[in-house]
Order: C-alpha cells, then sequence, then structure tokens
C-alpha cells in the first residue's frame, strides 16, 4: 500500500541505506532540496562541504581510502557542472564513485529552466554509467545498479540525476534486483590456459618486471602480488596509481617508474625481457615514447577492462580478469613449479638492477642552514610518524616528491589524482579519507598554488570536526610549471609565479578554525612535525616554506624515450 | 580506408544513441553510416555501424564497454547482408519518362513521385547496387537525394539469395 508520506527521496535515502552507505559529501540546492529533507532523519551522515568540487573529492578520498563507494550529493545546474571534475578525476583513476543530482522538474527538462543543465549528457563523457529517473518507482533498482556498476568491473563514477518532481513523488520501496544489466558482464577469472602460459613465460624469462598499478589495489590483490613476486622471484614497480600496491621496503621492489621515475624502475622496463603489467594501463607518463619503450619486453597484461589490452602495447598474452583472482591463479600454478625447483635465480638481472639502484638513486642535498627541500621535509615527516599515516597528495613538484620520498608500505595509503592530475585534489580528500579512517592521520602533502584551489574546505574540516593535517610546500610558483618553463621555454617565467607573501598561510589556516604554523629553517621542521601530529581536535596547516629552485629529477621528458633519463638538468 | 560493418545489439533506452556517438567522436573513430531501429526481440534495438577505422578491436571494446551495449559483432564483408534505401530526385522531361522508366525497372527502383520535369524514385539494396543506380540516371541531373544509412545482418547461407533484381549486386 501507498503511504503518502513516502516519496522519491524517501526511496533514495532507503536505497542509500540499503547499499550501506555511511556517509554523503554534499551541497544543498532548489532540485535537489527533497532529499535534504528526509536525510534529517537519517543514519547517514551528511558533511557540507563548501563547494561541490570539494564534496566530489571527499567521496573520492573516502572511496580510495576505503575501497568503498563514495557518495556526493549537489543540485541541478550548477552544482552539477561543479561535479565534472571530481567524476572525470574518478573515471581516470577508477574510483568507485555515486553522484546524485537534482534536476528541474520533468516538465520543465529541456525548456532552459532556472539552475537547468543537461547533467546527464555532461556526464556522458566523465562517468562510466548515468541515469535520469523519469519515475520514483524506480529508485531502488536504479541506485542499487549505481552502485553495482560502480564498484564492480573497472570501478569508476556513476551519476543518477532526479527530477524534483521524482523525489516528490509519493513511492513505496522493495528490495531491488540487478535485471535491468543485460549487457553488463565483468570477466572476473582469467582464462586457466592464458594463466598457464602466462605462468610459463615468467618461468622461462631472464629479465623480468612485474609492472604493477592502481588496478591491484582497488582489487585488495596486494598478498597475491606479493606472493606472485615471491614464488617467481620477480622485482616490481608501482605507478603513480600503485604506491603502496607493494612495499617499498621489499627487496623485489623498484619504486615509481616514468617521467619521474626512479631510474632502476624505468631502466628496468626499458631492458626487461618480459613486462607482467597488472592493473595497469600503459600510460603515457610510463611509457614515454610509446614507440622506444621497453622495446625487448613480450606482455603479459592482466586487467579487468578488456579495452586496456592491447589500447596502448600489443599483448603477448592478455588475460581479463579480476587482478585479485587473476594473481591468485597464477601464484597456485608458480607453486606447483616450485614443487619440481626454485625460482630461477636471476643474478645477473638482479646484480644490474642494483648496480642501477646504487648509481642512480634518489637524492637532493638539503644545506643545514637552509632553506628547506621539500625532500627533506616529506623524509622527516615519514620519519616523525612511521610512516604510520594515509598521504594525499595535490598535483606537482609536491606530488612527485611525495611519492618519492615517502615509503609506501601499505595499499589504500597514497591518495592522489593521478590520471586527470588534478590541483586542488589534496585537502577535500583528505577529509574524506579521515571519515573514513578515523582513527588513523591523514595528511596532505600539498602545492602552494594547489592549495589554493580548496583550501576553503578546511571550513568543512573545522565545522565537520574532522581533523586533518595539511603541509603547504611553499615556493611561491606553480613549481612544476616553472620547472617547464626553466628547463624548456628558455628560463622564461610565464604566469607561473604565484608570490611566497599572499595569503599568509598561518593567518588563512586560523581563520578557517585550524591551527597554522610556519617554518622556513630545517631545524624547525621536527619540531612543526611534532606539534601537529600532537593536536588531535583540530585541523593543522604547516606552511613549509621550501627551495623554490628545487626540480624534480630524474625527468623523461614529455614524448621522449625512456632511455634517456635526465638526473638532473644538466643531462637535458 | 577499409571500412567495417558493425552488428550492435542495445538497449532500447533514451540515449543509448548519444552515448554510442559521443564515445565515438571522443576516441576518434569516423562513423560512416549509422542506422538504428528495433529488432524483434521486445527492449532491444539494433545499430548498424559502417566506421573507418583501423582500430576497429579497440573500437569494438569500447562499444563492449557501454553499459547498455549488449552484443557487439563485426561482419565480415563477405559475408553479410546489406542493404540501404536511397529516394533519389531527377530532372527527367515528359519525353524522357520512358527511358528512365525502364533503366528504373531494370534496377528494381520504384517510382514515388512525379512532377511535369522530374521523377522521385525509392530504391534500395547493397550500395554497389545503389551507385550503380546512379551511375545511370546521374546524366538527367540529380535534383535532390537522401539515403538511409546501411543495415547489415549476419549471412548464415553459403550464398545469399537475390530474389529481386540481380543487376550489379556486389
Ligand atoms: C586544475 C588544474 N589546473 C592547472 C593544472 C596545471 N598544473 C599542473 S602542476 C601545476 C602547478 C602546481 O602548483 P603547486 O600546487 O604550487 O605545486 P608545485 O609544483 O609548486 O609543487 C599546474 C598549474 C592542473 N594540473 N590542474
Ligand atoms: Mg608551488
Amino acid at each position: 500500500m501507498r503511504n503518502n508520506h513516502f516519496t522519491g527521496s524517501h526511496s533514495l535515502l532507503r536505497s542509500l541505506e540499503h547499499e550501506g552507505v555511511e556517509v554523503v559529501f554534499g551541497v544543498p540546492g532548489g532540485a535537489i532540496l527533497p532529499a535534504y529533507d528526509p536525510l534529517l532523519d537519517s543514519p547517514i551522515r551528511h558533511v557540507l562541504a563548501r563547494h561541490e568540487q570539494g564534496a566530489g573529492h571527499m567521496a573520492e578520498g573516502y572511496a580510495m581510502a576505503t575501497g568503498r563507494v563514495g557518495v556526493v550529493f549537489a543540485t541541478s545546474g550548477p552544482g552539477a557542472t561543479n561535479l565534472i571534475t571530481p567524476l572525470q578525476n574518478a573515471k581516470m583513476d577508477s574510483t568507485p564513485l555515486v553522484a546524485i543530482t537534482g534536476q528541474v522538474g520533468t516538465s520543465a527538462i529541456g525548456s532552459d529552466a532556472f539552475q537547468e543543465a543537461h547533467t546527464t549528457g555532461l556526464a556522458m563523457h566523465c562517468t562510466k554509467h548515468s541515469y535520469l529517473v523519469t519515475s520514483a518507482d524506480e529508485i531502488p533498482d536504479i541506485i542499487h545498479e549505481a552502485f553495482h556498476l560502480a564498484s564492480t568491473g573497472r570501478p569508476g563514477p556513476v551519476l543518477v540525476d532526479f527530477p524534483k518532481d521524482v523525489l516528490n513523488a509519493v513511492t513505496e520501496w522493495r528490495t531491488p534486483t540487478l535485471s535491468g544489466l543485460p549487457g553488463y558482464k565483468p570477466t572476473r577469472e582469467g582464462h586457466p590456459r592464458q594463466v598457464k602460459a602466462a605462468v610459463e613465460m615468467i618461468e622461462a624469462s631472464s629479465r623480468p618486471v612485474l609492472y604493477v598499478g592502481g588496478g591491484v589495489i582497488r582489487a585488495g590483490a596486494t598478498p597475491e602480488l606479493v606472493a606472485l613476486a615471491e614464488a617467481a622471484n620477480v622485482p616490481v614497480v608501482t605507478t603513480l596509481m600503485g604506491r603502496g600496491a607493494f612495499p617499498d621496503s621489499h627487496r623485489l621492489a623498484l619504486g615509481m617508474p616514468g617521467m619521474h621515475g626512479v631510474y632502476a624502475a624505468t631502466t628496468a622496463m626499458q631492458k626487461a625481457d618480459l613486462l607482467i603489467a597488472i592493473g595497469v594501463r600503459f600510460d603515457d607518463r610510463v611509457t614515454g615514447d610509446v614507440a622506444s619503450f621497453a622495446p625487448g619486453a613480450k606482455v603479459i597484461h592482466v586487467d579487468v577492462d578488456p579495452a586496456e589490452i592491447g589500447k596502448v602495447r600489443r599483448a603477448d598474452i592478455p588475460i581479463v580478469g579480476d587482478a585479485r583472482s587473476v594473481l591468485a591463479a597464477m601464484v597456485e600454478r608458480v607453486t606447483e613449479r616450485r614443487v619440481e625447483g626454485p625460482a630461477p635465480e636471476r643474478a645477473d638481472w638482479f646484480a644490474q638492477l642494483r648496480d642501477w639502484q646504487e648509481t642512480h638513486p634518489l637524492s637532493y642535498t638539503q644545506d643545514p642552514d637552509g632553506p628547506i627541500k621539500a625532500q627533506y621535509f616529506i623524509e622527516r615527516l615519514h620519519a616523525i610518524t612511521g610512516g604510520d599515516a594515509v598521504v594525499t597528495s595535490g598535483v606537482g613538484q609536491h606530488q612527485m616528491w611525495a611519492s618519492h620520498f615517502w615509503q609506501f608500505e601499505k595499499p589504500l595509503s597514497w591518495i592522489n589524482s593521478g590520471g586527470l592530475g588534478t590541483m586542488g585534489f589534496a585537502v577535500p580528500a583528505a577529509v574524506g579519507a579521515k571519515i573514513a579512517r578515523p582513527d588513523e592521520v591523514v595528511f596532505a602533502i600539498d602545492g602552494d598554488g594547489c592549495f589554493q584551489m580548496t583550501a576553503q574546505e578546511l571550513i568543512t574540516a573545522t565545522t565537520e570536526n574532522i581533523p586533518i593535517k595539511v603541509a603547504v610546500l611553499n615556493n611561491g610558483a606553480y613549481g612544476m610549471v616553472q620547472q617547464w618553463q626553466k628547463l624548456f621555454y628558455d628560463g622564461r617565467i610565464s604566469a607561473s609565479d604565484l608570490g611566497t607573501t599572499v595569503p599568509d598561510y598561518p593567518k588563512l589556516a586560523e581563520a578557517m578554525g585550524c591551527v597554522g604554523l610556519r617554518v622556513t629553517h630545517p631545524d624547525e621542521v621536527d619540531i612543526a612535525i611534532e606539534k601537529a601530529l600532537s593536536i588531535e581536535d583540530r585541523s593543522v596547516v604547516i606552511e613549509v616554506v621550501i627551495d623554490p629552485e628545487e626540480m624534480v629529477f630524474p625527468m623523461v621528458p614529455a614524448g621522449g624515450s625512456n632511455d634517456h633519463i635526465a638526473m638532473g638538468p644538466e643531462d637535458l | 580506408m577499409t571500412h567495417h560493418t558493425l552488428s550492435v545489439i542495445v538497449e532500447d533506452k533514451p540515449g543509448v544513441l548519444a552515448r554510442v556517438s559521443a564515445m565515438c567522436s571522443n576516441r576518434g573513430f569516423n562513423i560512416h553510416s549509422l542506422a538504428v531501429g528495433p529488432t524483434h526481440m521486445a527492449g532491444r534495438s539494433h545499430i548498424t555501424m559502417v566506421v573507418d577505422a583501423p582500430e576497429v578491436e579497440q573500437l569494438k571494446k569500447q562499444l563492449h564497454k557501454l553499459v547498455n551495449v549488449i552484443k557487439v559483432q563485426e561482419l565480415d564483408t563477405g559475408r553479410a547482408l546489406e542493404t540501404e534505401v536511397m529516394m533519389v530526385r531527377v530532372s527527367c522531361e515528359p519525353a524522357q519518362r520512358g527511358e528512365l522508366g525502364g533503366t528504373a525497372d531494370l534496377f528494381g527502383a520504384r517510382m514515388v513521385d512525379l512532377t511535369s520535369n522530374t521523377i522521385a524514385f525509392e530504391i534500395s539494396g547493397t550500395p554497389g547496387h545503389l551507385g550503380d543506380f546512379l551511375d545511370q540516371v546521374r546524366p538527367y541531373g540529380i535534383v535532390d537525394l537522401v539515403k538511409s544509412g546501411r543495415i547489415a545482418m549476419k549471412q548464415r547461407s553459403e550464398k545469399p539469395l537475390t530474389l529481386t533484381p540481380t543487376a550489379s549486386r556486389t
């Protein structure tokens, strides 16, 4: 029987509760107002962001810290358009997200009504799938499908657009089914014959490299990966999105490859006779010039998304499947082989890798009298926290240094914007991660430029009592842009100076209810970090005034061959 | 460039065609012809796409990735039943009607409109058949021309049957 008080909005919240949602991030407005009323009576917590982009990145941070689906609410028109960046960010980094947007009333759609935007049309290019709900009775099934799509196969963002009259319509809730997805059947298990062939190829290889990315983290496949690397005796490179998928302290870990990769990691791929690519997509930031990338390597490519296999580089053995089940199947086969005898020793290969590691380490020089090097700050932060923190970052030099100088030991501990390279990601993502993992320290390692894009979400952190830590690595510049201008545009600095005096970061932090600290000398670094860690009831912003001259190396210029890695400006 | 003909079964839902064409434009797949229509199955539409895609494998995978796409099949050019509908209006003085009518008969084209100095025909068949007919009527002067997209289905027999005009099948 229909109850006149039970509307589409109630059905939406009931459905979200049914999916186990504990928190949504959002900003209300006219078209989505009906959904905000029953939210008051729901056990679901709403975190009021200060901008929908912030709400979206919070939901991403939440999802990336847990592997669960993040949920964001926004109103029609400008609310929805403000979500475009997080949607595309989540699409590029395969982050499970469900966006709930308000829409003008059904009869007004297409009339250029107040705050109307063609949201599902906009979302077409930046989601895995999207829905326009046409009847309140469809809500349980659509929300269930949306969560299923967001979290299975290759995860990604799904948007559900609710016309206001649908939210207001009287309806009833029923247990949802998945009968509405006839064309969606992601493959989980790798084909056994392919798995067998892959293992044989690995066993026969003399210079193999496991090339591992975000797919391993999304699949929760770290134990299987470690088991395979050990049982088959294969070194591992972890991409920017894959940092933490394999422990950096492991004897087989080579670190991050690519444009700003560790020399040994990038070179190992170049000289490999076999790449075992798992949950990666041969991104241009990894391969450099594709034609000269890993020229001698055969490729085993494991991915849950068949379209990634062969997209950039032909695979000798393609395996479509979930990274975890395919890795588990590989481990099983390799373990059988170990009964017959030990893993190939590959002594020459490992000696060569050691040599590259020793002759081309990541390096920087900290003058005891300053200025502070970003790398030094990050190393101290890692040492003082014992690496026991979730780290988020923005995009730029500081992001590369964080990836280089933080030792990642666990999955879900590094939350950054890899595919889209979205400045402003760090602060809101940290807020989302902290909600997900309240007992852990969440540290945003941010740049001054990035910080200025979304810093207002610290107001959210304060008012919602979500205490995070932020280190603003202040070089007074869009440092990465300036690095390119110095290296490739004759040092002509165009629109990349931000100045170091405005804003006054500690004051800005304090205005938003946080504790603000500033360090300018290497001697102050430890004290400030310890102080920040001791404050638990409020967010803390440490402005770290760093050396503006420092550049990120190693570097392979965009489009260049990974055979030519510059260790410093003199090599370019 | 080589054309590939894809037969795509999709859910009959609003926006599905937009998703298909949005994906193609985003990824740079050039659609040569596209025709959509219902099938015998409730809730299913059929899209025939003719594309100039050197990367047809990638296109097939990207189509598959669209949630509303149920099945993607590439039709092998020699083993596909393909047809297209065309309407063409040509200049034709009354004195020329007999001759033009004869040509049309040979091709199985049907007259659908007549004015004092034009005739409009409707004709269906393979792209080659339509092309041959056009070559014959072009000298009269083409006034107007519309083509449907190409539709295609898999050929299951050894050789396609040709019940209607056999002239220049390709
Ligand atoms: C939204 C957005 N706009 C522009 C860019 C281009 N961009 C890449 S890095 C960068 C500079 C980042 O500056 P900052 O946060 O200070 O980091 P730094 O490189 O100085 O460490 C810019 C402008 C981007 N990635 N994202
Ligand atoms: Mg900067």
